[in-house]
């Protein structure tokens, strides 16, 4: 952690941060010392002053200048500050320290009990407590520290019960570590850092809560003067000289940003570059030849790019070439990371803004998928392809009914009445095998299982005039025999509609089984393009690799299966480029 | 009671949320009761001589302890209290010798108002400024563009309303003379006070709604909508503007119980005769009836906007993913 903290000291901002500091300490322990008389000696000739060259912020109704007494009460709003700010961690810490040890009925009553005091705004809290203990600069501290405590408390509990349920303090628990070593030694190590930064944003919460009580007349009392008094008698006079209010601001909020960024600069633990926005090439590829208007699917020399975390491009996908004719069924066969759902993404022009896309070819049926497409362009993709999704979870909205979002398309690009495309949907929903469609379109996707779910979104495709269905992964995250419904729900969708398929997986049984061609991808090139009913013709030993990987019923299984060894992986990548 | 609500939990998740918020919101009731009353008990030594000063002559100091009635028992005094409550009398404010119900009636409609317009401005003003941010630097976008928003929206979150109200009449009130500095009589003394208000939380909820539809835009469902290639009003509004509701609500409560408050000190500056100009004064002179009953105000309203949102999220929310709260 030391040597992360000397490093986030040195950018620009952990400068200005540390300088600052510097500064608010500076003044606050020098600032009496050096502009105490100037905030002191009543010039009854100027009194009331406007902000002028010697008087920057102007003078009081006393004649005292005002730049100095807001610089000399650095010290008092500091230290005040920094006293309600070590009652509110303290107290915290203690709350949530006891809160956590509890026997389970008493800690939650003081869970609740935290909720409860976090749901009043703090302003209140403070408020409550300076009724008791009175309009003093002492009670605006105990009242300010006071409605500070819930926050810690409920920081402290939470930190506390995650790091007390995390499996190397079970694993601490094990070997008979006492609760006590196990507290010191794994808990509050861990509780240490997060509380830190929390402290550092919330001293500039306090600072500017205490601004605010005094600023009202609770807090610091005359003749004391701290900033939010200042700023209470400037605003009375902001008529006549506006820098009085302006000044005792400024002192506030820098001071305030100086702690907020320092709680900030804490927790910035990440390094490194963002994620850059691709760009894209100057001059477009050349066109070799025109794209085969009877080809739904056409692609060459496809390069895609993504900005790596350091800024820096990373290929990923390194000249594909693919083509789909009507109605086949083409397999993309490859391991995570070969390249082959992006492909797929690209075909559909799905990729977001932060993918690098080159080729001399990416159309489907005709339209060119590498560039904005127009509005006719638009609905014909919208009616014509479909696409499926790897996580039945996530890929239909949520928030919509299941109806309303099979509707859609033809109601979009087909200007379909409601009520046709309603009855439309119920077919599809049958097609596909889901029972009582009529009800599960009234209902929302959490309604449905994994398997139904998958069926809907094939469902969905089939509500345009689908020529393209685009299947990524589609039974992956589903258990085997939700895997085959999805399948059979798919295959009957290409009989009843003549689409072609693009079916996307890391299995090689599945995809030969489903598809009429194979093609192997890895590393971002294709390896081997095969008729699947010759998969046993394969030459290329990755591909050969894969398919002796399937254990089927003559298998030996007196011995391993084999496993896809890396270690002739440059004798692979060589056979790749040749 | 376990049963009962686990059974009407899997019957009606969302009844069973509304019960829940309104058990909870009845406990808090019962706190806020006790703490008011014993807030005259716990202030330290003598709260009547502290309130009226150490030249007060005796006989003052307990003929104002007998008329607070704070020489009776404390069973009696809570007794007193409790049934002044249900009565709708909470006492007689000893500066003024009013009864407090006819303050609070009389301010109370002022600071509300401010509340609610600067609640609306702030929600009205985040909502297009969040989404719109957030679907023009999705993905990388336009990365300076996207800076300077947070940086902006960033500040604004950070300065205090009281600074900003002292700025606004700075430079529009004694500045430019557009507006009037301070007062209560007519609808141009409301727009500096609403402004100041309303900055801050709109920043922070611009803040969250800008984060939250980024979150929504890279979620797989909103692939699945622009592979449908919807026009981009169906995908932001029917397909991503739904699933941020939840975020933003619970965010907007933290902003309505924080203007609630924010109200005290924007009176302050402006001089605007609500409660929280009430509450400031009343605590300065230590007049206990009027600070329990503006507390209790000030409570009840808190507890108003929390509740107001919950049953917002139990209609609005679309997965009920309330349920799990």
């Amino acid at each position: 952690m030391i040597p992360t903290l000397r490093r986030t000291l040195r950018t620009p901002q952990g400068i200005a941060v540390g300088i600052g500091l510097l500064v608010v300490a500076l003044v606050a322990v020098f600032g009496e010392l050096v502009f105490g008389d100037a905030a002191t000696v009543r010039t009854i000739g100027e009194r009331q002053a406007p902000a002028s060259l010697a008087h920057p912020f102007g003078t009081d109704d006393l004649g005292r200048d005002l730049l100095a007494r807001v610089l000399v009460a650095t010290r008092l709003s500091v230290l005040l500050t920094l006293g309600a700010t070590a009652m509110s961690v303290a107290g915290g810490v203690l709350l949530g320290v006891v809160a956590a040890v509890l026997p389970r009925t008493p800690r939650r009553l003081v869970a609740a009990f935290i909720d409860m005091l976090l749901s009043f705004p703090w302003l209140l809290l403070a408020l409550f407590f300076s009724v008791i203990w009175g309009a003093t600069a002492t009670g605006a501290m105990l009242a300010v520290g006071f409605a500070g405590v819930p926050v810690f408390a409920r920081l402290v509990n939470t930190l506390a019960a995650s790091v007390a349920s995390a499996d190397y303090v079970h694993a601490a628990r094990m070997v008979g570590s006492s609760p006590l070593r196990t507290a010191a030694r794994h808990v509050l190590p861990n509780i240490v850092p997060p509380l830190v930064v929390n402290t550092a944003t919330h001293a500039s919460v306090t600072l500017l809560s205490f601004a605010a009580l005094s600023f009202l007349g609770l807090g610091v009392q005359a003749p004391e003067y701290d900033w939010g008094r200042l700023l209470n008698e400037g605003s009375q006079r902001i008529y006549l000289a506006p820098m009085a209010a302006i000044g005792p601001g400024i002192a506030i909020v820098l001071t305030g940003v100086v702690f907020a960024l320092l709680g900030e600069l804490l927790s910035e633990r990440r390094s490194g570059g963002r994620a850059g926005r691709a760009q894209r090439p100057a001059a477009a590829p050349p066109r070799q030849d025109p794209p085969s208007l009877d080809a739904v699917v056409d692609v060459a020399a496809l390069r895609i790019a993504f900005r790596g975390p350091g800024g820096e491009l990373v290929e990923r996908v390194h000249g594909v070439d693919l083509h789909v004719g009507e109605g086949e069924v083409v397999g993309i066969v490859g391991e995570s990371g070969s390249g082959k759902s992006v492909t797929a993404m690209a075909i559909a022009g799905l990729l977001g803004p932060d993918a690098l896309v080159t080729s001399e070819r990416v159309a489907f049926r005709g339209i060119d998928m590498t560039r904005a497409v127009g509005a006719a362009d638009r609905r014909t993709l919208g009616l014509e392809q479909a696409m499926i999704f790897q996580d039945p979870q996530s890929s239909l909205n949520p928030a919509l009914s299941v109806g309303l979002q099979l509707r859609e398309v033809s109601e979009t690009h087909a200007r379909t009445p409601r009520r046709v495309a309603a009855r439309r949907a119920v077919e599809m929903l049958r097609l596909v095998r889901i029972p009582e469609p009529e009800r599960r379109l009234r209902g929302l996707p959490h309604e449905l299982s994994g398997g139904m779910r998958q069926r809907v979104m094939i469902a969905m495709g089939l509500m345009g005039r689908p020529r393209l269905i685009v299947a990524d992964e589609p039974t992956t995250a589903l258990d085997v025999t939700v895997q085959r419904q999805v399948l059979r729900a798919l295959r009957d969708a290409q009989r009843s509609t003549g689409a072609a398929i693009l079916l996307i997986s890391h299995d090689i049984a599945l995809v030969s089984g489903f598809c009429d061609r194979v093609v192997v991808m890895r590393h971002g090139v294709v390896v081997e393009e095969l008729d699947a009913r010759r998969l046993h013709e394969a030459r290329h030993p990755y591909t050969r690799g894969l398919i002796a990987c399937v254990p089927d019923l003559t298998t030996d299984r007196s011995r391993p299966l084999p496993v896809l060894d890396t270690a002739d992986e440059p004798a692979l990548l060589e056979e790749t480029r040749a | 009671m376990t049963v009962t609500l686990g059974s009407l939990h899997r019957a009606s998740p969302r009844a069973a949320f509304v019960l829940r918020r309104l058990a909870r919101a009845g406990a808090t009731i019962a706190v806020v009761l006790v703490a008011t009353f014993f807030l005259v008990q716990l202030v330290p030594g003598d709260p009547v001589r502290a309130a009226l000063g150490p030249t007060a002559p005796p006989e003052t100091v307990e003929a104002l302890r007998t008329q607070l009635g704070l020489d009776l028992p404390i069973g009696e005094q809570l007794t007193r209290y409790l049934g002044g409550l249900v009565t709708g009398d909470l006492g007689v404010s000893v500066t003024s010798q009013r009864p407090v119900t006819a303050i609070l009636a009389e301010r109370l409609p002022t600071t509300l108002l401010l509340a609610v317009a600067s609640f609306l401005l702030a929600a009205v003003g985040a909502f297009p400024i969040g989404v719109a941010t957030a679907v023009s630097t999705y993905g990388g976008r336009r990365r300076p563009l996207d800076l300077a928003v947070s940086g902006v929206l960033g500040v604004l979150v950070a300065v205090p309303n009281f600074l900003l109200a002292v700025l606004l009449i700075a430079v529009f009130s004694v500045g430019m003379g557009a507006l009037p500095p301070a007062g209560w009589s007519g609808p141009a003394n409301a727009v500096l006070p609403v402004v100041a208000l309303a900055v801050g939380p709109l920043a922070y909820l611009a803040r969250i709604v800008h984060v939250e539809m980024l979150r929504v835009l890279a979620a797989p469902y909103l692939t699945t909508a622009r592979s449908k290639r919807l026009p981009p009003r169906l995908l932001y509004v029917r397909h991503a503007l739904p699933n941020i509701v939840t975020a933003s609500l619970t965010a907007g409560g933290v902003v309505l119980t924080g203007l609630v408050a924010g109200t005290v000190l924007v009176e302050t500056v402006f001089v605007i005769p609500g409660i929280g100009t009430a509450i400031v004064s009343s605590i300065v002179t230590r007049d206990y009836p009027l600070v329990q009953g503006l507390v209790l105000v000030y409570a009840a309203l808190v507890l108003a906007a929390n509740l107001l949102i919950d049953l917002a999220l139990a209609v609005l929310d679309p997965r009920s993913a309330i349920a799990e709260g």
